[in-house]
């Protein structure tokens, strides 16, 4: 059955043309769905030699393709077609994997539902009234329902864990600077990174080992060339972990999640791990600063769609008023209210009260955290506070920001994070987060692996994956 | 003096790399078809990250040590954000807090006397595009193009502590700069081609009175002309201003070329806020000290120390030698000038006047003339073969033709007459013709004997050596 095959799959069996198989399951549930903002037919899929060759990927559609669309899912880049691709994107048409489509998001990554897409909802193949997380739901229903064997998402507070989460998911977040951003259309540059979205914790190893390492076109990638395969079944005997008393103490937190949770802990307990309760003060700091530095970088790196080179045009009379209804019209609600965020929190009268203040929250959250894993081989918490939630029902912009609680602090401290599914709560995925030290990525694919190895909620073996009727 | 002027620059200056500042697109985009040089960097496309350009980093080091700045181990990009149909990517990336270079001075020389001019930093940043307005008027075009070819080109911008006290000495300056950009071989310093660019602040104190004027900024300035021009055209403003007892307003002006006068551009209450932050897509620039000293070991002789040298051991007058180290070109062809005559005075008498009066119409590398073109005709004035006059006179036609010297003299017939004999022979001849002038040097007007030189170098078409002239002719006169 195609919508079961994971890459390790695909490269097992002796197999039948993968891309067209992809392509009609495409057409069987993505009317439903609607995890694709652009779907190549089979002529326009580029199929190349390689170890990988023709296993159908998503990417996210933020992330440049060469002469396909690439939307942003926004109106201002509705007819944007790049004139290259993006690194990762290359590394993966190298590899042999086959790219069938473009996958949905919130406007430019901001959002935490998919709801947010200038274009459309997408639904949780899980429950259809249900959203899929976001910002990369799009890529999480894409692997989730079987419509492609993986996909890439991007993550700057949570965006590729959360989705993950809510449709059950494996998403990984790397370390900062592992994974080229070149290609990646900017939301929160020092916070954004690219991540592997799978049905198993080894293929988000394999592909993590296709597109990790030194990039010279991002001069914030590191000189590193991991192995996440060699050790990835050898266990978590020994390994100590960190629970932040901070998520027992989120009133927000799910009963039947933080039941998943305590069970979780229990099995990792019983594979041998160590798990110890911590406090991490500047934890509960994390939402706000990131809500201060991600909306200030995101004002700048959303400047260039002015209406001039790309893009949307809405032409007025005047130079400033064309400025002013292109991007009033280009963009959405969410997108605007963060530019306004971010450029009065950067303007000269607050950068030191705002911005410069959320840096400086930010190095002692980083400090914080190197001083855990100076004790710790990792930090579990929920991926998520709640499973996924009805379409339409989160309206309050505080309330929505609050669901990243446990997600964005990994993001500012750059450090690798993994939503690895875990059971359920009210009959929706739970994902469970394993956060790591910088570059040990590695080692959180392998406690990631245990977890979903020794998981009681797995049928036959695997990550039970849910059935799209149409 | 009732007023004083204090006027500071702010300097930009476009480096010769090979490739742009963040991308690796070329960096000379002089002239080139619009949007022909660039990528999806320059342009800003979405996803497209920056890359810092070494050579860049080293190009600015290297000016920064030439200024005597303190070159910052750690230094920072950061963004200063405005929206302009120019600035592809709706930021400038430019280093603001953290800047690569700071505390430098540059010594001038105004009247004989030196002034030190202390720089307050120097820091890199790009430069942005070029706007065509359709009938070339901003107001009234129905549209307007974008060339994006100058996008991303390396700028270093250089500011100044506000020590200028004159226009002058601010044309002073940055002439002193373009020299030492030339000598770096980092910039061609071309202000026409706006490879330096400089604007100023002005403002003026009423010393009796104990009150400054408002700053005001001028931009377009854009030749060294203009430089002092347009700053002196402000000071005289300003100073009637302040005369009247009228406050000068704080804005930014611009030097009008057809009214040669000032205009205003801007109000203060039309400043942006640049909302500047981190550029979080480029690391810190870490130079290490032994980077520093690497290229501070690989700077040439710059014009100050071979201006010192030239007066020490080529015993020059300090004017001298620095109008012969203001381009590089220059010294090196004195020098190797001198290596063949052996005579430093004379050869930098030659290559000041003629020579440099001859090159205002030509570039450097487009020249025919050699250093042996100058030691063949200062040897030919030495051994009496020609007269300085005539060698004056055949000095254009060498330059430009690359003739040796002694060539033209010999085809134009212009060797000069020393043979006493001949000239004696020529003179007695116009003594008999003039009789009464003879009389009239005889009674005591003894100054007619001018006449007598004038009518020799006639017949002989100026090639008589005027020395033995002067003396065959008293000779003669006195007897």
């Amino acid at each position: 059955m195609f919508q079961k095959l994971t890459i390790e799959d695909c490269l097992e069996v002796e197999r039948r043309n993968l891309v067209k198989e992809s392509l009609s399951e495409i057409g069987r549930v993505d009317g439903v769905l609607k995890s694709f903002i652009t779907v190549l037919n089979e002529e326009q899929i580029e199929v190349n030699e390689g170890p990988f060759k023709a296993i159908p990927i998503a990417i996210k559609d933020n992330i440049v393709t060469k002469n396909i669309r690439t939307t942003c899912a926004s109106k201002i880049l509705e007819n944007y077609v790049p004139p290259y691709d993006a690194t990762v994107v290359r590394k993966l048409k190298k590899a042999g994997f086959a790219i069938v489509g473009k996958t949905n998001l919130d406007e430019f990554a901001m959002g935490s539902s998919t709801e947010r897409s200038a274009f459309f909802v997408t639904r949780n193949p899980w429950d259809l009234s249900r959203v899929p997380g976001g910002s990369s739901g799009g890529s999480a229903t894409a692997v989730a329902s079987g419509e492609v064997v993986a996909a890439l998402g991007s993550d700057t507070g949570g965006s590729v864990r959360q989705p993950a989460a809510f449709c059950g998911i494996v998403g990984f977040k790397p370390t900062y600077g592992l994974v080229s951003r070149y290609g990646l259309v900017a939301f929160a540059s020092s916070l954004d990174q690219i991540g592997p979205m799978t049905k198993s914790v080894r293929d988000a190893a394999i592909l993590m080992q296709i597109i990790h390492g030194k990039d010279e076109f991002d001069s914030t990638t590191v000189d590193v060339k991991m192995d996440f395969l060699s050790h990835i079944e050898q266990g978590i005997e020994g390994f100590r972990f960190a629970v932040p008393v901070e998520v027992y103490e989120y009133e927000g937190l799910d009963k039947e999640v933080a039941e998943r949770f305590e069970e979780c802990i229990k099995l990792v307990e019983k594979l041998g791990g160590k798990v110890e309760k911590v406090k991490i003060p500047t934890l509960k700091y994390a939402v706000a600063t990131y809500y201060v530095i991600a909306p200030a970088e995101a004002s700048s790196n959303l400047a260039r769609y002015d209406g001039v080179k790309y893009g949307l045009r809405i032409e007025k009379a005047g130079l400033k008023e064309t400025y002013s209804v292109t991007r009033t019209t280009g963009f959405g609600e969410e997108v605007r209210r963060r530019i306004m965020l971010g450029t009065f929190t950067l303007s000269a009268t607050y950068y030191e009260a705002y911005f410069n203040k959320a840096q400086k929250v930010r190095r002692l959250l980083a400090n914080d955290l190197n001083a855990v894993f100076d004790r710790f081989d990792a930090i579990l918490t929920p991926t998520s506070p709640i499973p996924a939630f009805k379409i339409g029902s989160i309206t309050d912009p505080l309330a929505y920001y609050l669901m990243d609680v446990f997600t964005t602090f990994a993001n500012l401290a750059g450090v690798p994070a993994l939503s690895v599914p875990f059971g359920f709560a009210q009959g929706l995925p739970v994902g469970i987060q394993v956060v790591g030290k910088r570059f040990e990525d590695p080692k959180v694919l392998r406690i990631g692996r245990s977890i979903e190895k020794f998981s009681p909620y797995n049928e036959n073996g695997r990550i039970p994956l849910p059935v799209v009727r149409t | 003096m009732r007023f004083k002027t204090v006027i500071g620059l702010e300097i930009h200056v476009q480096l010769s790399t090979k490739t742009k500042a963040f991308c690796s697109c070329p960096a000379d985009v002089f002239e080139m078809p619009a949007n022909t040089a660039i990528c999806p960097v320059c342009t800003g496309q979405p996803g497209a990250l920056p890359v810092v350009n070494a050579e860049m980093v080293d190009y600015a080091i290297k000016l920064a040590l030439a200024l005597n700045c303190k070159v910052n181990e750690y230094s920072r990009f950061d963004r200063k954000n405005y929206f302009y149909p120019d600035l592809p990517k709706g930021y400038q990336i430019s280093q603001y807090f953290y800047p690569l270079a700071v505390e430098g001075y540059l010594d001038i020389d105004v009247d004989g006397t030196t002034k030190r001019v202390r720089i307050r930093r120097l820091h890199l940043e790009e430069d942005a595009g070029k706007l065509m307005h359709e009938g070339d008027s901003i107001t009234q075009a129905k549209y307007s193009l974008v060339d994006m070819n100058r996008c991303g080109v390396p700028l270093v911008e250089i500011v100044t502590e506000p020590d200028l006290s004159s226009p002058r000495e601010a044309r002073i300056f940055t002439e002193k700069l373009r020299s030492i950009l030339r000598y770096l071989k980092i910039s061609s310093g071309d202000m026409e081609k706006g490879a330096l660019r400089c604007d100023a602040n002005i403002s003026v104190v009423d010393v009796e009175k104990k009150v400054s004027s408002n700053r005001v900024e001028v931009k377009n300035m854009n030749s060294f002309k203009f430089i002092e021009k347009a700053l002196e055209y402000e000071e005289q403003r300003i100073k009637e201003a302040l005369v009247r007892g009228e406050n000068v307003e704080k804005e930014t002006r611009g030097w009008d070329l057809s009214t040669k006068t000032t205009v205003s551009m801007r109000g203060k209450e039309e400043e942006s806020d640049y909302r500047y932050f981190p550029e979080p897509d480029i690391p810190p620039v870490v130079v290490s000290r032994e980077r520093i000293e690497r290229l501070r070991f690989s700077l040439p002789e710059l014009p100050d120390q071979k201006k010192q040298r030239f007066v020490q051991d080529y015993g020059l007058p300090e004017y001298d030698a620095s109008v012969l180290t203001a381009d590089e070109w220059i010294a090196n062809f004195f020098e190797v000038c001198v290596e063949l005559t052996k005579k430093p005075k004379e050869t930098s008498n030659w290559i000041m006047t003629e020579m440099l009066r001859e090159m205002k119409e030509f570039e450097s590398e487009e020249l025919k003339i050699k250093p042996e073109h100058i030691a063949e005709l200062i040897r030919l004035v030495d051994r009496g073969e020609i007269s300085i006059k005539t060698a004056k006179e055949i000095f254009p036609e060498m330059f430009r033709t690359g003739k040796m010297p002694g060539r033209i003299v010999e085809e134009k017939g212009l060797k000069q007459l020393s043979d006493e004999h001949t000239i004696t022979e020529i003179a007695k001849k116009i003594l008999e013709q003039n009789p009464h002038v003879v009389d009239q040097y005889r009674s005591g007007k003894t100054n007619v004997i001018s006449f007598f030189v004038g009518q020799v170098m006639k017949q002989t078409r100026g090639t008589a050596n005027p020395k033995i002239v002067n003396e065959v002719l008293r000779r003669l006169l006195e007897r």
